[in-house]
C-alpha cells in the first residue's frame, strides 16, 4: 500500500497561509520526491544593475542577501577592478578581510540558532542570537551599520577603522570566543544532537562535485574547496589559518565545519588587526574601460560569483550574479530522497539556504493532497527530538 | 595546471574548433567555440581536466546571444569562461549540457526564460524566476526589453 | 470598536511576512525576540497564523508572484487590525522601483498604518515604532 502525499515546506519565516516553497512527494514517512520552484523574491537585479552606474551598481548588489551583505559587494568590485586592472591599497585589502570574516561569524552563529530552533533547542537558539549581537555591534564600529554596510567601492573601501576602535572590538572577540566554546560543547557533544544529525542527508563526494555544491555543504563531503585559500582575494593570501573539512558529508559534519570556522575566522580577524597597514583606502579609480571581468568572493554559504561586461561607459552591459546556495539547493534532491519528513526541515536548514540570494522558494500545491504547513514540520522536526531524547535518557 | 597550460590542453585536444584565445591574465582566460562543440569541450573540461562548472551567464549583443559557460580550477586558482555566440535571435538554439554535469539544471532554465534560448534535448525548460503569468515571448534580459516606467502614484 | 482595539495594545500578536525582501528586515525583526531586545515581554508575540494576527508585519518590495498572496492574506486578518510596513523595500519599493518584477509599493495594495523606515531599521526604531503605534491605536 503506497499512500503518496504531497507536503510543501517553507522557511522559518513563512511567506503565506499556503506555504509554498518546496514540494514533497511522501510515501508513508520516507520522501520519494522532491521538486522546487523558485521565484518569489526575484526582484530583477540584473536587469536594473545595467540601468545604473557602477557606482550605486554596489548597493543594488549588497541587497541581494542581508546577511551576504558584504560578499556580494566584495566580488563585484574585484570584477570591476578586474577589467580595469586596478590595484587596491593594502590598508583597504586588509579591511574587506576584516568585514568578511565579522559577516561570516554573524552569519554562522545565525546558523547555529535557526539550527537550533528547527531541532527543538530553544536555548541554543536565543544563545546563538544573543552572543551575535556583540558582532554586530563590532560591524556598527566599524562601518556604520548592523546589517547592510556599504563598505565597498571599486578601488578600497569607503570608510577607515579608527585606531581607537581596534581595542575594542579585541575585547568583545575575546569575550565571544568562551561563549561559542559553550555553544559548541552544547551542539557537538550533545548525544541526542548526536543521534539526531548524524547519517541524516548525507551528500556524497561524487554528488558534491557533479552539483558543484560550495562552501560548508561541499567541505562537509570531504570536497576541499575554499575561494580564500584558492582564489585568493582581499588579504587572504598574507594570512594563516587553516580550512575545515570533514568526511561524512550528513548534517552533523556540515555543523561542525560551521561551528570551527567561528575560531577561524575571531583568528584571522586578530591577524588582520595585528598587522593593519597604514596608507589609503581607496584607489580612486576614474574610468573602467571595455571590457569583462570575474569577481569571486567565499561568502559564509561558499562561493559568490560575479561576471561584469563594460562596454565604456559608466554602466554595465552585463551583470551576472550568482548566489552559492543556487548550486548548492539542487544537491536536496540526493540528500532529502529516502530520508523521513521529520527530517526534511534540518536537512534543509544544513545547507544554510539564503532565500533571497536564490530567490526564494515555492511549490505548486495540488489541492486534492494532505498539506503540511512550515509549522507542522518544524513541530515534527522538534518531536523528533523530543522522542529521542526520552529515549537516551532512559539508557543512560 | 597555469592557465598557458590549460588553455593548450583545450586547444590540442580541439584543434581549429577553438576559434579564438583571449588571455586576461595569468587567472583568466576567454575561449570562443562554436555553439555546435559546446557538448564535447565542455565534457572535456569539466570530466577530464577536472575544472568545476562555475555558473554560464548570456549576454543580448548586436551580433546574437552570447553565452559564456564559466569553469574554476580550484588547485590552480584560475577561471576559464567558454564563449558561444548564437546568432540567430528569433531561434536560439544550443545543445543541453544536463547531460554531461547535473549543475546546469538550473540555470538553462533561467535563461531559457529570460532571454529566450532553446536548451536541445532539455525537457524540464519550466519557468525557473518569473511568475506563471509572465507573457509568453517577453525575455526581460534581452535589450529591446525596457521595463516601463511608472510612477503608480500617478495613475 | 474602540474596547477591542484597547485590549490589542495590551498583548500585540504579529504576522510577519516577507513579501520578498533580503532578510535584513526580517532579522531584525526576529533579532527582536532574542534577549537583547526581548520584546515578548511587552505581550509582543509573533503568531503563525494570519487569523490570530492582531498586526500584519510587511517586509520587502512586493513583486507580481507575491501581490496576490498579500491581498489574500490582508483579506483574512481579522479587523480590528493593522499593517506596518517595514523597511525602505515596504514603503516604497526603496531602489527596486524601476525593476519589471516590483509592481505596487505595499500602500498601494492594503491600508498602511505604519512606516518603520531604514535599510535595516535597527532594533531600537522597531520598539519606538510598536510605541507610536499604540499610541495611535488609544488615540482612536
Amino acid at each position: 500500500m503506497s499512500h503518496k502525499a504531497t507536503i510543501p515546506i517553507g522557511p522559518y519565516h513563512p511567506l503565506q497561509e499556503e506555504p509554498e516553497f518546496y514540494k514533497l512527494v511522501v510515501d508513508g514517512e520516507k520522501v520519494v520526491d522532491v521538486d522546487v520552484r523558485i521565484g518569489y523574491n526575484h526582484r530583477g537585479i540584473e536587469k536594473l544593475s545595467e540601468s545604473k552606474n557602477f557606482d550605486q551598481s554596489i548597493f543594488l548588489v549588497e541587497r541581494i542577501c542581508g546577511i551576504c551583505s558584504s560578499s556580494h559587494p566584495i566580488a563585484c568590485v574585484q570584477a570591476i577592478e578586474e577589467i580595469a586592472g586596478i590595484e587596491v591599497p593594502e590598508r583597504a585589502l586588509y579591511i574587506r578581510t576584516i568585514t568578511q570574516e565579522l559577516e561570516r561569524l554573524h552569519s554562522h552563529l545565525l546558523w547555529v540558532g535557526l539550527a537550533g530552533h528547527f531541532l527543538g533547542y530553544n536555548t541554543v537558539f536565543m544563545w546563538g542570537w544573543k552572543y551575535r549581537e556583540p558582532i554586530c555591534d563590532i560591524m556598527e564600529t566599524v562601518t556604520g551599520n548592523r546589517q547592510s554596510y556599504g563598505m565597498m567601492k571599486v578601488g578600497g573601501v569607503r570608510r577607515d577603522i579608527d585606531k581607537e576602535h581596534i581595542p575594542y572590538i579585541l575585547e568583545r572577540l575575546d569575550e565571544l570566543l568562551p561563549k561559542v566554546d559553550m555553544v559548541k560543547g552544547a551542539v557537538l557533544d550533545d548525544p541526542v544532537l548526536h543521534a539526531r544529525l548524524k547519517g541524516i542527508g548525507v551528500l556524497t563526494r561524487e554528488a558534491a562535485i557533479d552539483y558543484s555544491a560550495l562552501g560548508p555543504t561541499a567541505r562537509a563531503s570531504g570536497y576541499d574547496i575554499d575561494v580564500r585559500r584558492d582564489h585568493p582575494y582581499a588579504a587572504y593570501d598574507r594570512l594563516k589559518w587553516n580550512v575545515i573539512t570533514q568526511n561524512e558529508g550528513d548534517v552533523f559534519a556540515k555543523a561542525v565545519v560551521r561551528i570551527l570556522e567561528i575560531y577561524e575566522s575571531v583568528s584571522i580577524i586578530r591577524q588582520c588587526l595585528d598587522r593593519l597597514p597604514g596608507g589609503s583606502i581607496d584607489a580612486n579609480p576614474k574610468d573602467i574601460p571595455p571590457g569583462e571581468g570575474v569577481g569571486v568572493a567565499e561568502a559564509p554559504r561558499g562561493e559568490v560569483f560575479h561576471y561584469v561586461k563594460s562596454d565604456g561607459s559608466n554602466s554595465p552591459v552585463r551583470h551576472k550574479v550568482r548566489a552559492p546556495t543556487y548550486m548548492n539547493f539542487p544537491t536536496f534532491r540526493e540528500t532529502v530522497i529516502g530520508q523521513t519528513v521529520s527530517d526534511a526541515t534540518i536537512i534543509l536548514a544544513a545547507i544554510d539556504p539564503c532565500y533571497c540570494c536564490t530567490e526564494r522558494m515555492i511549490a505548486v500545491d495540488d489541492h486534492d493532497r494532505t498539506v503540511l504547513t512550515p509549522q507542522d514540520l518544524i513541530r515534527l522536526s522538534q518531536e523528533k527530538t523530543l522522542k529521542m531524547k526520552d529515549r537516551i535518557h532512559k539508557v543512560c | 595546471m597555469k592557465i598557458d597550460e590549460a588553455v593548450k590542453k583545450i586547444k590540442d585536444r580541439f584543434g581549429n574548433k577553438v576559434l579564438k584565445v583571449y588571455k586576461h591574465s595569468e587567472k583568466r582566460a576567454y575561449v570562443d567555440i562554436d555553439h555546435d562543440d559546446i557538448v564535447p569541450v565542455m565534457t572535456y573540461v569539466f570530466k577530464d581536466l577536472s575544472f568545476r562548472f562555475n555558473i554560464a551567464s548570456g549576454v543580448d549583443t548586436f551580433e546574437g546571444i552570447e553565452i559564456l559557460y564559466h569553469f574554476a580550477h580550484d588547485p590552480s586558482g584560475i577561471v576559464i569562461s567558454i564563449r558561444v555566440l548564437l546568432k540567430d535571435k528569433n531561434d536560439p538554439h544550443i545543445d543541453t549540457v544536463t547531460t554531461v554535469t547535473k549543475s546546469a539544471w538550473w540555470i538553462e532554465r533561467e535563461i531559457h526564460e529570460l532571454f529566450g534560448v532553446e536548451f536541445n534535448g532539455n525537457k524540464d525548460l519550466r519557468p525557473l524566476l518569473l511568475s506563471d503569468d509572465w507573457p509568453k515571448g517577453v525575455y526581460p534580459l534581452r535589450k529591446d526589453f525596457v521595463p516601463p516606467k511608472r510612477d503608480s502614484r500617478k495613475t | 470598536m474602540g474596547f477591542r482595539e484597547k485590549i490589542l495594545t495590551k498583548s500585540i500578536n504579529v504576522f510577519h511576512l516577507s513579501s520578498g525582501s533580503c532578510n535584513n528586515c526580517d532579522i531584525e525583526i526576529i533579532d527582536c525576540l532574542t534577549p537583547r531586545y526581548d520584546i515578548e515581554r511587552f505581550g509582543i508575540v509573533i503568531v503563525g497564523s494570519i487569523k490570530h494576527a492582531d498586526v500584519l508585519l510587511c517586509t520587502g518590495s512586493a513583486n507580481r508572484q507575491t501581490i496576490p498572496i498579500i491581498k489574500r492574506l490582508y483579506a483574512q486578518m481579522p479587523k480590528p487590525g493593522f499593517v506596518v510596513v517595514f523597511g525602505a523595500c515596504g514603503a516604497s519599493r526603496g531602489m527596486f522601483k524601476d525593476s519589471y518584477n516590483t509592481g505596487q509599493p505595499l500602500d498601494e495594495i492594503m491600508p498602511v498604518d505604519a512606516y518603520i523606515p531604514g535599510c535595516p531599521p535597527k532594533p531600537e526604531a522597531i520598539i519606538g515604532a510598536i510605541v507610536k503605534l499604540i499610541t495611535k491605536i488609544n488615540k482612536r
